[in-house]
């Protein structure tokens, strides 16, 4: 029965789209806001990446939003994990001789990588979402590598209060200097240089930081539960 | 062929959000349930990545002299996504963690012997 009337509410729902999305055209340029953005963008940011001067410059107030949602939804999952009652000390079983190698290898060059995506997110693809993501699976493989090793419980905080701090001062220094918030007050330089597009990088490097980190705690919290 | 050339991303992207719907409605399992909201996620997304393409459009990125800025791809949906992707995770772990709660409290993730739960 239920299963009926999921069936029929989905095929309205079905019908209802179609009928508004065949009047969308596919593959055609639409918002004149994006035109804007690729053709300005360059000048008014000084990032190459369009997509970068997006998020952090022209929506950063929207990013700042939305770094605040991942934010609580983290706290949120530690507040619910850690009611429950703490297990006794389990014995670990420690891992292979060349599962625990290799992640000891592989966990700097992964941690260089995700700095490179977020260091450069104004140059090329990428950024500090990508980064941070990039560097919390590089701490998901030690936790199932390396079991043994947890990581320092202050230290993802501090490094995830850090970078979201940093975010709010560059905003409010740019309402200092320049009298709006998150204006980028610092010079632009030239355009595909790795010291350009003033704030972006920086606030960018802040937000790696802080999304590795907080993807990270995620991970804790999970592992400790399972 | 041509319909389906204009119109296979907005039929995937829809097919993955009714698939995801249909999972939450009938699913009893509460991990299935979470499982379907990733693929809802999931179809949301490339539904935005779809509306903001240009046949043969390139990455919004002037990554070496030369590129045609009309062939750029429309980089809002893009700068949105990119945000929604890594929510999107948060989300998924925070429903896994209330998951984890209700298994410890009720003993089961069947939603229909949780009384609270039952619709």
């Amino acid at each position: 029965m239920r299963r009926i009337i999921a069936i029929l509410l989905l095929i309205i729902l079905a019908v209802g789209i179609s009928l508004s999305l065949a009047k969308i055209p596919f593959g055609t340029p639409k918002t004149k806001v994006g035109k804007y953005y690729i053709e300005e963008g360059i000048e008014e940011t000084g990032a190459t990446n369009i997509v970068t001067s997006v998020v952090v410059n022209y929506r950063g107030f929207d990013t700042l939003g939305e770094v605040t949602v991942l934010f609580i939804a983290a706290i949120g999952l530690g507040a619910v994990l850690s009611t429950v009652r703490k297990k006794t000390a389990r014995e670990i079983e420690p891992a292979s001789l060349v599962l625990s190698t290799g992640c000891r290898v592989l966990f700097p060059l992964i941690l260089t990588f995700g700095t490179y995506i977020f260091i450069h997110g104004h140059l090329t693809p990428g950024g500090g979402f990508q980064g941070g993501a990039i560097i919390a699976s590089g701490f998901l493989l030690i936790y199932l590598g390396c079991r043994e090793r947890r990581i320092s419980r202050t230290a993802s905080n501090l490094v995830e209060s850090l970078g979201g701090l940093t975010f709010v001062i560059i905003g409010l220094l740019g309402l200092v200097f320049s009298g709006y918030f998150l204006l980028n007050f610092l010079p632009k330089g030239t355009a595909n240089a790795l010291f350009s597009a003033g704030v972006i990088p920086v606030i960018y490097i802040a937000i790696g930081f802080k999304v590795g980190s907080e993807l990270a705690s995620i991970i804790d919290n999970l592992i400790e539960e399972s | 062929m041509s319909f389906l050339d204009s119109y296979i991303y907005y039929i995937g992207a829809f097919g993955l959000i009714l698939v995801g719907l249909y999972i939450i409605l009938v699913k009893r399992n509460l991990i299935k349930v979470i499982v379907g909201l990733g693929i809802l996620d999931t179809g949301v997304n490339l539904f935005l990545i779809s509306v903001g393409y240009i046949t043969k459009g390139t990455a919004p990125i002037f990554s070496r002299p030369g590129i045609d800025p009309e062939q750029m791809v429309d980089p809002i949906p893009q700068a949105l996504v990119l945000t929604a992707i890594v929510i999107g995770v948060a989300v998924l772990a925070l429903a896994l963690s209330l998951a984890i709660r209700l298994y410890q409290h009720y003993g089961t993730l069947n939603l229909r012997k949780i009384r609270e739960q039952k619709w």
